[in-house]
Parts: C-alpha cells; sequence; structure tokens
C-alpha cells in the first residue's frame, strides 16, 4: 500500500482526508484506486479526456512523475505519492 | 566613475550583527546595500518582507501595489496597523519601512502591474519578489522575469499551507516548467474554502526573503530546483525536485513566448466581464426581507458553510452547505418557493442551478449574499 497525501484544496472531496494508504502497482493504479473510493475527487484530477490536469502536479516521493514514467510509474510500499495542486493566494479572493 | 561604496558611522553600528559574521562581513553588507529588490504586492506576504528586507539594509527596494488597508488586512499584513486602515497601502508600508531603517531607498508603484508596464517597472531591479494573490499576475510576473533574466523569489500560500521557490534562473526552471497553465476559474476553491491562517504568511514570505538575502549575499544552497512545501497544522517541510521543462513555451528549448501576452485571457478571465442578462430569478435582499415581513410562505436556504454560518446569518434560514445539497435535496419542496442565499452570491447561483437541474422551478438568487444583506437591510448582520 502506498501513501498518497492530499492537499488542503481537495480535502474536501475527498472526505477531509489529508493522506490515505491505497494499493496499486503504477502511479496511475493508486490513482484510480483513490478516485474510486473518492469519486469527487476526479473531476478534480482528470480532464474530461482523462489525462491529468496541467495545474495538478504528481509527485512520487519528491520526483514529480512528468521526469519519470508518468503514471505508468511503478510503485513500491514504502512510497509516497503526493498531490500538489497550484494556488495563487495571499488574500484570496 | 561610480562612488566607491561605504557604510557610515551610523551604519556600522546599525548592521553591527551582521557585519561580526564572516559569511556577511562588510562585504556582504555593502552588496546588500547596492542591492535592489523589487517587491510585488503589500500584503501578507509583501509585508514581512518589507520589514525585514529593509531591516536587514537592502538599498533599494521598490513595491507595486494600489489596494487601500482594510481591517480585513490586520490579521496577517503586520506592517500596517489599525491607524492606517483606509490609507493606500504603499503609504502605511513604506511609514513602517522608514521607521525601521531611513537609509533604504523606496520606490513607488501605485499601479496594477499589466502586461504594457511590467519591463519598466523590472527593468531596474536584480531581484523580484512575488508575493501577489492571483494567477494572470504571477504569470506575467514569471514571464517577464524570464525574458528580462532576473530571478523570481516565489511564494504563495492557502490556508495552512505555503509553497516556495525560486523561478527564472540562468538554466533554472519557471513557474510555467512547474504549472503549465493555471486552473480555470471555476475549479480554483471558491471563497468558501479560501481563508488563510494569520501567521502563514508570515513563515512563507519569510523564506522569500531569506532566499532574496542568500541571493544577493551569493552565499549558502538557494532554493533553485526545489519546491518547498510547508504544512502549519502537521508543522513539516517537504521538499519535492523542480526540473526546467525542455519544452516549456517561455524557458525551455524552442520559445514560443517570447513577449508578453494577455494574462486575463490566458487565465480565461474576461478584462471586461461583458455584463450577463439579468437572469429572472434574481431577488434583492430587500425584497426578501419584505417577503417575510409580510408573511409570505417561501423558504430562505443558506448555502454557506457551517463556519460561516457561526459568524453571521439571516433570521429564518435554513443551513445547506452547498457540498451537503444534492444529498440534502430530500428536504426541501419542489412546490416550495425557495431564495438561495450565501455570502456573496456566487454560490448560490450555483446552488439555484443545481435545484433547477432536479426540477425545482420556483427558486431565486438573493444577489449580493449576506454581505448585501448587511449593508441594505440589517447592519448589525457582520461582514466578514
Amino acid at each position: 500500500m502506498a501513501r498518497i497525501l492530499i492537499p488542503t484544496p481537495l480535502r474536501q472531496f475527498a472526505e477531509k482526508n489529508d493522506n490515505v494508504e491505497l494499493p496499486g502497482a503504477t502511479v496511475g493504479d493508486v490513482l484510480s484506486a483513490l478516485t474510486a473510493r473518492f469519486p469527487d475527487l476526479k473531476k478534480n484530477l482528470y480532464t474530461d479526456e482523462g489525462k491529468l490536469r496541467s495545474f495538478v502536479n504528481v509527485y512520487l516521493n519528491d520526483e514529480d512523475i512528468r521526469y519519470i514514467n508518468k503514471e505508468a510509474s511503478p510503485v513500491q510500499d514504502s512510497d509516497t505519492l503526493s498531490i500538489v495542486p497550484s494556488i495563487a493566494g495571499g488574500s484570496y479572493a | 566613475m561610480p562612488e566607491e561604496p561605504s557604510l557610515s558611522k551610523e551604519e556600522i553600528l546599525r548592521y553591527s550583527r551582521h557585519l561580526i559574521m564572516p559569511e556577511v562581513g562588510m562585504e556582504g553588507q555593502l552588496k546588500l546595500k547596492q542591492a535592489k529588490v523589487l517587491l510585488i504586492g503589500a500584503g501578507g506576504l509583501g509585508a514581512p518582507l518589507g520589514l525585514y528586507l529593509a531591516a536587514a539594509g537592502v538599498g533599494r527596494i521598490g513595491m507595486v501595489d494600489f489596494d487601500v488597508v482594510d481591517f480585513t488586512n490586520l490579521q496577517r499584513q503586520v506592517i500596517h496597523g489599525t491607524k492606517d486602515v483606509g490609507r493606500p497601502k504603499l503609504d502605511s508600508a513604506f511609514d513602517s519601512m522608514r521607521d525601521i531603517n531611513p537609509f533604504v531607498q523606496l520606490d513607488r508603484f501605485e499601479v496594477p502591474i499589466t502586461s504594457e508596464n511590467a519591463f519598466s517597472i523590472l527593468q531596474d531591479y536584480d531581484i523580484v519578489v512575488d508575493g501577489t494573490d492571483n494567477f494572470p499576475t504571477r504569470y506575467l510576473i514569471n514571464d517577464a522575469c524570464v525574458i528580462l533574466k532576473k530571478p523570481n523569489v516565489y511564494g504563495s500560500i492557502f490556508r495552512f499551507e505555503g509553497q516556495a521557490t525560486i523561478f527564472a534562473t540562468q538554466g533554472g526552471p519557471c513557474y510555467r516548467c512547474l504549472y503549465p497553465e493555471p486552473p480555470p476559474p471555476g475549479l480554483v476553491p471558491s471563497c468558501a474554502e479560501g481563508g488563510v491562517l494569520g501567521i502563514l504568511p508570515g513563515i512563507i514570505g519569510l523564506v522569500q526573503a531569506t532566499e532574496t538575502v542568500k541571493l544577493i549575499l551569493g552565499i549558502g544552497q538557494p532554493l533553485i530546483g526545489r519546491l518547498m512545501l510547508y504544512d502549519a497544522l502537521a508543522m513539516k517541510f517537504r521538499e519535492l525536485k523542480l526540473r526546467r521543462n525542455p519544452e516549456c513555451p517561455v524557458c525551455g528549448d524552442h520559445r514560443t513566448i517570447t513577449e508578453l501576452i494577455d494574462y486575463h485571457q490566458f487565465c480565461g478571465i474576461p478584462q471586461n466581464p461583458v455584463q450577463e442578462a439579468p437572469v429572472t430569478g434574481e431577488i434583492e435582499p430587500k425584497e426578501v426581507k419584505e417577503k417575510q415581513d409580510r408573511g409570505d410562505n417561501f423558504v430562505l436556504v443558506d448555502v454557506r458553510e457551517p463556519h460561516e454560518y457561526q459568524i453571521a446569518k439571516i433570521p429564518g434560514a435554513k443551513l445547506i452547505p452547498l457540498g451537503d445539497l444534492p444529498k440534502r435535496l430530500n428536504e426541501l419542496d419542489p412546490k416550495d418557493e425557495i431564495v438561495m442565499h450565501c455570502k456573496m452570491g456566487g454560490r448560490s447561483a450555483k446552488g439555484v442551478d443545481l435545484l433547477r437541474q432536479n426540477g425545482f422551478t420556483k427558486v431565486r438568487n438573493m444577489i449580493g449574499g449576506i454581505t448585501r444583506w448587511s449593508e441594505t437591510v440589517d447592519p448589525s448582520v457582520p461582514k466578514y
């Protein structure tokens, strides 16, 4: 089971969890397990075409998955996945 | 020949705790004195930046902001005080900075930064510090810094979390390498989920200040190619790798963006919002009050969050947070006349749409939300 860290702006779509442990052999598998458990997260993570949104980055440990094997990157049990969305705020309107 | 830089007796005394450290010393303090730093934004991040960079003896500090201090700023923007409410932020910030260090030259840019003026504002400075609060400005600052080859010390905050890094250094990544595109306006968290722990911009702003001073002094390991994440609730700092994207349109190997663009359009925000045709189904707070006073039979639904309801509420309103609305539709009757409200009117408009999609026909949105209720019906209801 890999641990996946859910950032503040997305916790409202994940029953307020800040992290969950999910099974999966690849980053894509773990993310599928995540959106299966929390369906509301899906539109925040993926476009209608099923691509990861460009303002949401996913890291396998400290590495951006875009620079390894993207969603096919293999995941070990001890790994941590982080979802890091774009935030702009100083005084959010 | 420019005059050889030096420190006066007063400055030597003032910077004594820097001067006695070999990593700074006289040489470093003179670098600080000759440095020119531009702070964009005099808000949550700009406040600690302005105070500490002035105190540290950065010789010239430019500040860009056209806002006025209001009461809601004081919870975190410690460069401004209660007496400053209503004053331009730059007046208030510069008073504080001059009080801390009269040796600093302060340059004022009381304008919004735009694609038209960005180059002329940035060109005189060595380092740019991004303390703004919106996506169009962040992309604008990024692109301008890449094109002008000026480091962009970046920080951003949301509720209890912050991010910081340095963009646009020689060979280093830029903001677009991290996030090629901004979120579309509809998908960013709404005003309901906004807010920020007042101390958080202090922490992130001072990470930016630290990195700025390190860049000037040329010491330590700069926060380049690393994205620092801070979680105040867990009290954890984490670090992720950040790479220059060879396909980045601004800083990549085959650049397609070589001048500034329309950033509002890029971020999907119309610059002059088209006045939308009035939707049948809007109602003024005053009319709602009249209906209540007449004893009309209707249901007032408040779609804000419970913690907002605790701050201020309209008597007789039924609380159903927007996120809960789909599963609580059964608590409402399509036969009833329904008025929905939130803080400003945005979320309740979504609520009205949702109800209409579910066969409700007599639903209206209260324009301007509880804020307008406070302004036009009952001033005893607090604004927040």
